[in-house]
């Protein structure tokens, strides 16, 4: 029989139009007539303590970012230098590399992985799902800081990694600095351990999305003769967006803003193998008196974390547009 | 959903704030501290209550001793409440500026010395100048001057190593190299007078499958410890004063054959696998318990180990690194501890004199010796048991002291040094820079500064 995609599509567009609905329900909130006043009201105590916390200290920073300061000896005026460093100063250039090829194991590789084990739970039913995700969930629920500390054990030149693989006979893979001392693996080596909490995440979101298809467009699906990949491409997919959207942005977010493991596993190190923007803001603020440097960082930084989430939001939206 | 208009409003209103806020030039006026007239009495006025609020970054054992020190002073002085905020080394790094700027600040502070601590706070006038309660309670005497040094500035922040003393301390220490005992006998070696004799017994330990060095970077300051101790041996020793300290600016230059020579010496060593293997990877404590439960034949660290390895000891031994050219005086890294110093903003600095003149006395000394801390008190013989591993060090200290080859600790030399220094070293110890590539890098650095000096 042949596949008819557009059938498919039509039932995964109807769908889509259900959730539009519910999603749109908003709308109905407005009331006929003008926004009210006392709206406002209920939004002050929110407001004034992010106000307070947050935007007085955005616009400080900018403020602080325009001067070559220490932090406590009055500042001279530096122009836009600070943030023209991010052109010149190799530091800075290679922290983002460093971010770049961290989001291949903290955004890319979690949701292939994530989506590939969801769409294989979508065609079969396991006991025992409950206990799985929360494995799964598990690390996310531990503080950061905590499962690097063990990681750095497992990461170590004597540590389970490296004696397994010398069990098996792979002695010759295990760096001769350790996994985290060598300038060639340290950075995967930090990635792998992100990876192993981005997974969980990722999964758990994409499992509960793929509850939410309904059955009969899987059967729909394979009336029309769809194999196991048209099944994912046609249905599972599209059915995944909005998570695949969510899962995506904080996923990049977390990864442009990677501080902690870098912090407690490397130091940045060896070297300058491991350090990233959001290490070099902490660094110069507070280790080397840059703090005009550091709030420069920091803004870049912020605006960049804006654009990309920006752009993945139009990209994923525009996906969602074209079927 | 928000209309887009009134996100371009509320974008507008942060960027309209924003550029009002550019042109407030951050950071306070700096007025620079003046110095207290010199007490009538010494020790704490007996006018009311005081509390004293000390921030220090001891730990271990010295951090009991300090405890039962504080409490001593509370029961010499009734009037005093000594309120103590422990922190470690690079929280107080981090909090002390930001702490000692607003009010309610600390009264004495355990600041570090150098440029990227004790520089900033004196430039930012947050330090009081000692050297009317020097004069008073006899510090300067206490010390040879090269302790009374590392602690002294301009009172404008620019000059290091001159001027005015805003820290005080009498407690020592030195970089060195421990040896294991049994290791070194099972080898047939004795402890090594020559640099020479040092090298032949790396490669005697290599050959014999012991680990020559006990060594791991991931904490990568004990990378400095390494190369300096290799440097004091090369360079000369006036030279690396003279470097550290910035007396001549960017006259002097960290490119020099002699730096060369010692990158060169440490990495050498660690191609021919002197040190622990997967040594970059692998933490301080652990590699300390480990040279302490019996592997390695050497370990090149400071006397801060003595309390780990247990004062009494005798398993263990520890002699500076013979210099280069044999006859040289010894020389090694290290001098003064940290330094207690009186916050500008103190309200009680006459208690907060008497205070510093009570953790630097004998008595103090006598207590801190066991930690590993060495007292610098002139013309004092402590008594130590002899053939323990703190004999050696309180020995050595001594030794390098009386031959004036005391080197100040490198990360002092300029506000990033610490970092440059860590990260090329990370990287010349596994070939990813050549020793003059290495050189040249560190040189970057300390140019950058010391041509941005005002």
């Amino acid at each position: 029989m042949e596949i008819r995609p557009e059938v498919v599509r039509g039932a995964v567009a109807s769908v889509d139009a259900r959730r539009r609905w519910t999603r749109g329900g908003r709308k109905q909130e407005r009331l006929p007539g003008e926004a009210r006043r006392i709206a406002y009201l209920y939004i002050a105590p929110a407001f004034i303590l992010y106000a307070a916390f947050n935007l007085v200290p955005l616009v400080q920073g900018v403020n602080i970012s325009f001067y070559n300061w220490d932090g406590i000896t009055p500042g001279t005026w530096a122009g836009l230098s600070n943030y023209t460093d991010f052109f010149t100063d190799p530091l800075i250039r290679q922290g983002y590399v460093h971010v770049l090829q961290l989001m291949l194991f903290y955004a890319f590789l979690p949701i292939v992985l994530g989506l590939f084990l969801a769409a294989l739970l979508s065609r079969i039913r396991i006991r025992g799902l409950t206990a799985f995700r929360l494995v799964l969930f598990l690390p996310l629920v531990i503080t950061d800081v905590a499962t690097a500390v063990a990681w750095t054990w497992v990461y170590d030149v004597n540590g389970p990694l490296s004696t397994f693989l010398r069990a098996v006979g792979l002695g010759s893979l295990v760096p001769a600095q350790g996994w985290l001392g060598s300038f060639n693996t340290a950075l995967p080596a930090v990635g792998v351990f992100g990876l192993w909490g981005a997974f969980g995440f990722c999964l758990i979101l994409f499992l509960a999305g793929v509850m939410k298809i309904p059955a009969s467009l899987y059967e729909a699906a394979r009336v029309d003769g769809a194999n196991a990949i048209h099944e994912f491409f046609a249905v599972t997919l599209p059915g995944l967006r909005y998570e695949l959207q969510v899962v995506l942005v904080l996923s990049l977010i977390d990864t442009l803003g990677t501080f902690d493991e870098i912090y407690v596993m490397t130091s940045g190190g060896p070297g300058t193998a491991t350090s990233v923007p959001a290490y070099l803001v902490w660094r110069r603020m507070f280790q080397t008196s840059q703090v005009g440097s550091a709030a420069a960082l920091g803004i870049t930084l912020m605006l960049i974390i804006f654009a990309v989430t920006y752009a993945a939001n139009k990209l994923m939206d525009r996906w969602g547009d074209d079927e | 959903m928000a209309s887009s208009s009134v996100r371009i409003k509320i974008a507008l209103a942060i960027l309209v704030a924003s550029v009002v806020a550019v042109g407030c030039t951050p950071g306070g006026s700096v007025s620079q501290a003046t110095a207290p007239p010199a007490p009538a009495v010494t020790g704490v006025p007996d006018t009311g209550p005081i509390t004293l609020t000390v921030w220090d970054q001891e730990s271990g054992q010295v951090s009991k001793v300090w405890d039962q020190l504080n409490a001593e002073f509370e029961q010499k002085y009734p009037n005093v409440t000594i309120k103590r905020v422990n922190r470690d080394f690079g929280e107080l790094k981090t909090l002390l500026a930001l702490a000692m700027s607003g009010p309610h600040g600390p009264d004495v502070v355990e600041a570090n010395q150098g440029w990227p601590d004790m520089g900033h706070l004196v430039k930012a006038g947050l330090l009081l100048p000692l050297d009317n309660y020097a004069q008073a309670y006899g510090w300067t005497s206490r010390v040879s001057p090269n302790v009374l040094r590392v602690s002294s500035w301009s009172p404008d922040g620019k000059e290091f190593g001159t001027g005015s003393l805003y820290g005080y301390t009498t407690m020592g220490e030195i970089v060195g190299v421990y040896y294991n005992k049994q290791i070194l006998s099972e080898l047939g070696l004795t402890v090594p007078t020559t640099f020479g004799e040092f090298e032949q017994d790396l490669e005697a330990a290599k050959q014999a499958g012991q680990i020559p060095i006990q060594f791991a970077n991931n904490d990568a300051f004990p990378g400095i410890h390494e190369f300096a101790t290799i440097q004091d041996q090369i360079a000369p020793t006036s030279y690396l004063t003279d470097l550290i300290f910035g007396t001549q600016r960017d006259q002097l230059s960290f490119d020099t054959p002699e730096n060369t020579q010692a990158a060169t010496t440490l990495q050498d060593w660690a191609n021919k696998g002197y040190f622990t293997p997967g040594f970059g990877g692998a933490g301080y404590d652990d590699s300390v318990s480990n040279f302490a439960n019996g592997e390695g034949l050497f370990m090149i660290t400071g006397n801060w180990i003595v309390a780990n390895l247990g004062a009494d000891n005798t398993n263990f031994g520890f002699f500076p690194l013979p210099p280069a050219d044999p006859g040289d005086p010894p020389v090694a890294t290290g001098g003064a501890g940290f330094p207690l110093a009186i916050a500008a903003g103190s309200e009680q600095p006459d208690a907060a004199a008497a205070y510093i003149d009570w953790m630097t006395s004998d008595h103090a000394s006598d207590l801190l010796l066991p930690t590993g801390e060495i007292p610098l008190h002139n013309g004092k013989t402590p008594t130590v048991q002899p053939g323990t591993v703190l004999a050696d060090v309180v020995d050595a200290a001594r030794t390098v002291s009386d031959a004036n080859g005391v080197v100040p600790y490198e990360d002092w030399a300029t506000p990033t040094f610490y970092d440059t220094l860590t990260s090329s070293i990370q990287e010349l110890m596994v070939n990813r820079l050549t020793p003059d590539q290495f050189v040249q890098n560190v040189e970057a650095d300390y140019k950058d500064f010391q041509t941005s000096r005002p």
